[in-house]
């Protein structure tokens, strides 16, 4: 399990607008994110003390609690890594939602943040916060792995499959208008530059995992020209991967057959637009027992940031009930992206390990440890 | 099974204007105006010559054909006064030639006999090949409500136990507007078109279905979290229109958890509505959930027309000509149609009769991990007519 060693910043698209006035579109074919090297990659540098500085948001609820964990963890591990911890409570700047600017800076020059579980304020006006990281830092893939956990018994068992969704663009464009009074326009809007950007991070991402195909799941029957871009900028990008088959799936079938059978999928990386990409990955993360052990990665062309993707539980915060998994899962996402592999690996198998034991299980996965009994428990392993 | 008088009182109360307490702007209420103050029943009588009913029959594609001479079989040896008038349209590269001709008959025959049954007709993926004739069908024929029923049948195996469900779809506009354009080479726009009047008609419906089959909460399926204005208008006139059925219970779902929710506690559903690409995705999870698309029977109802069709919609290509096709979607649906044209003594012992095949055991096609083909499982639904009888 690698993941980019090779640094590149220097090759980052963002530096490489894509033009659109002028060229034909086929004379456009050839710029862009197809001839990219690496899209996504870590370009981040030790510090002097030979460490790697991570920006850290610890979140709202049981956020603290289940950042304890990982930290804890990760001392234990010996792992290479100093936390930034900061602050991202949403001020408005000139009446948008913004980031304050201290927190940019930070996960700007670390280039890498693990984020736990935010409350959207409520209020009018208010983008979500997570919608907010995204635009920022430019986060266009989403990746959600999804592998079942041995001694958490569910009705789907052995899935071990992983899916990339399109982050920036897609049905969530945003742009939507009332025609006339009762009619709604919503856009889905998929670009030529956001898809080739996502579909190359998606074979690389099957590469550097080990996976041996790329499936794009699609709806072009219906959206014959969106998801048809989509589906087609993938089938001219798959010959620059000759080492990973590439096919393609009707949603309807993925939906049908994932449910039916997810097996099937285990050697595949999907990939996706927005919408759909939403919808599968939470319903895999329901295949295998929600989202309390999903972990989910955002990449971005030059920041990443990994993060849990379930709710902040102001119920049971500081209680000591929470499950740390899908944070901790995460952020041994985040060690992949940072090319820490051996950390990762240890980590891993000792929450593997620990949650297959069944001694110290938090109450979600129906056991009544608490959530720094558990994290002992995996030091424990380590 | 749905009643008939159930479809039509959910269907006659879905055309009814506003009530005039609710202010709803000029527009909305003009295009309701055109509609006549009560529908009588005789909309919805279907042609009836010599004593039968005739019915369009559009076998589609994939395992369309094998799946239709099984209803056929069926229908006959049960002595059904039902008389198909078929139509072979296809939406394969071969059939392409006089494709629009035939589809245009399919509509006029549609229109004609009002009632219809139908398999899937095979869409392209390739961007240049033309638009879904299932698509189009539904919109020109305006068949808005889509009703696919989602529960476990005795006898199959599968990993959930006592799902039972009901999708509500609509089915004219949403995602499925066909609306699109590319701005410039790389950039393109779709176009998913949500309206007040169309969001309207299918939560009525949706809360008479409920009521009608003593369904107890219905709930509306949306990503208004993001698309603000569109799921947000569909949302909010579902709520709006909840306040008339004070005695079902009413609550929302975001799109994606709904789908969580499917995969690990299907139990907790009971009438879903929602607009059209999701009634896609979770009519295919429901599918996976009760033993896929084989065994799901649907509807597509409108004010004048209904075209029963497997409610799962997939071509089947992959197992075409094999005679390895499962026909109980098909049956299945054919007895929901009989049952809507009042024919419940043939639609009871046609359903209980695959039912019963199902329940045994004893045939069983591969998608229910048997090896028996399409025609000795009809042979023995045929078998458990006679018992029946």
């Amino acid at each position: 399990m690698s993941l980019f060693r090779t640094a590149s910043r220097q090759l980052a698209p963002s530096r490489q607008p894509f033009v659109r006035a002028g060229a034909g579109a086929v004379a456009q074919w050839n710029r862009g994110y197809a001839t990219e090297k690496k899209v996504g990659g870590f370009g981040g540098q030790k510090q002097a003390n030979g460490k790697y500085l991570v920006s850290l948001i610890e979140g709202d609820g049981i956020g603290p609690e289940i950042s304890q964990s990982v930290k804890d963890i990760y001392a234990a591990a010996d792992v290479p890594i100093d936390w930034e911890p900061i602050d991202v409570t949403p001020v408005l700047v000139e009446g948008k939602t913004a980031i304050p600017q201290p927190a940019i800076d930070s996960i700007k020059r670390n280039l890498v943040a693990l984020k736990g579980p935010l409350a959207t304020p409520i209020g009018k006006g208010h983008v979500s916060l997570n919608l907010t990281l995204r635009r920022t830092f430019n986060l266009f893939a989403n990746v959600r792995p999804c592998k079942s956990i041995v001694g958490y018994k569910t009705a789907y068992d052995g899935v071990d499959t992983v899916l990339i969704r399109e982050n920036t663009e897609g049905e969530y464009s945003g742009i939507e208008h009332h025609v006339v009074d009762g009619v709604v326009q919503s856009i889905k809007l998929i670009t030529r530059e956001a898809s080739e950007r996502v579909l190359k991070y998606a074979f690389q991402y099957a590469e550097a995992i080990g996976k041996k195909k790329v499936r794009v799941v699609h709806k072009a029957t219906i959206m014959k020209q969106s998801d048809g871009l989509f589906l087609e900028l993938g089938q001219r990008m798959a010959p620059q991967f000759p080492g990973i088959e590439f096919d393609y799936e009707l949603l309807d079938n993925t939906c049908l057959n994932m449910v039916t059978d997810p097996t099937p999928y285990n050697d595949k990386v999907l990939v996706m637009p927005n919408l759909y990409g939403d919808i599968l990955s939470d319903m895999c993360a329901g295949l295998i027992g929600g989202l309390g052990l999903t972990p989910s990665g955002n990449i971005g062309d030059e920041c990443s940031i990994f993060e849990a993707v379930h709710g902040s539980a102001p119920d049971i915060a500081g209680k000591a009930l929470a499950n740390p998994t899908a944070l901790l899962f995460s952020s041994i996402m985040m060690l992949q992206h940072m090319g820490l592999n051996e950390h990762a690996s240890r980590i891993q198998k000792a929450t593997f390990d620990t949650l297959a034991e069944g001694k110290y299980l938090t109450g979600d996965l129906g056991g009544k440890a608490k959530t720094h009994e558990y994290a002992g428990a995996i030091i424990d392993k380590l | 099974m749905i009643s008939r008088r159930a479809l039509q009182t959910a269907l006659r109360s879905g055309v009814r204007p506003q009530s005039a307490g609710v202010a709803t702007p000029a527009v909305a209420l003009r295009s309701y105006a055109t509609f006549p103050t009560t529908v009588g029943e005789d909309l919805l009588k279907p042609t009836k010559y010599g004593g039968k009913y005739v019915v369009t029959l559009i076998p589609g594609d994939g395992i369309g054909s094998e799946t239709a001479e099984a209803v056929r079989t069926v229908f006959k040896a049960d002595n059904v006064p039902v008389e198909f008038e078929q139509i072979d349209v296809s939406g394969l590269e071969e059939g392409k030639k006089n494709a629009d001709v035939l589809f245009k008959e399919c509509i006029a025959s549609l229109k004609r006999n009002k009632v219809g049954l139908k398999g899937i007709v095979y869409t392209p993926v390739d961007r240049t090949g033309h638009a879904s004739f299932n698509v189009a069908l539904r919109q020109e024929l305006d068949i808005y409500a889509s009703v696919v029923l989602i529960k476990n049948i005795p006898g199959l195996q599968t990993r959930h136990q006592n799902v039972d469900f009901c999708l509500i779809r609509e089915n004219t506009e949403g995602e499925y507007s066909g609306l699109e354009h590319q701005s410039v080479p790389g950039v393109v726009e779709s176009l998913k078109i949500i309206t007040r009047a169309k969001s309207e008609r299918i939560a009525r419906f949706a809360f008479n279905f409920a009521k009608a089959n003593d369904r107890k909460k219905v709930t509306v399926i949306h990503k208004a979290n993001i698309m603000k204005l569109g799921d947000g208008l569909f949302r909010s006139t579902f709520q709006r229109v909840a306040e008339e059925y004070p005695s079902l219970i009413t609550n929302d779902l975001i799109v994606d958890n709904a789908s969580m929710q499917a995969v690990s506690k299907p139990q907790q559903f009971d009438v879903l509505v929602m607009p059209n690409l999701y009634g896609g995705i979770l009519s295919n999870i429901g599918a996976g959930l009760v033993g896929g698309p084989g065994v799901v029977p649907g509807c597509n109802m409108g004010r004048e027309h209904a075209v029963f069709e497997p409610g799962c919609r997939h071509v089947g290509l992959n197992i075409k000509g094999q005679n390895r096709a499962n026909p109980t979607a098909m049956l299945l649906s054919g007895a929901m149609m009989l049952k809507h044209l009042g024919l419940d003594q043939h639609a009871g012992r046609i359903s209980q009769a695959v039912y019963n095949v199902i329940a045994e055991g004893k045939v069983k096609t591969h998608d229910m991990h048997g090896t028996n083909t399409t025609d000795e499982f009809t042979a023995e639904v045929l078998r458990k007519m006679d018992e029946l009888a």
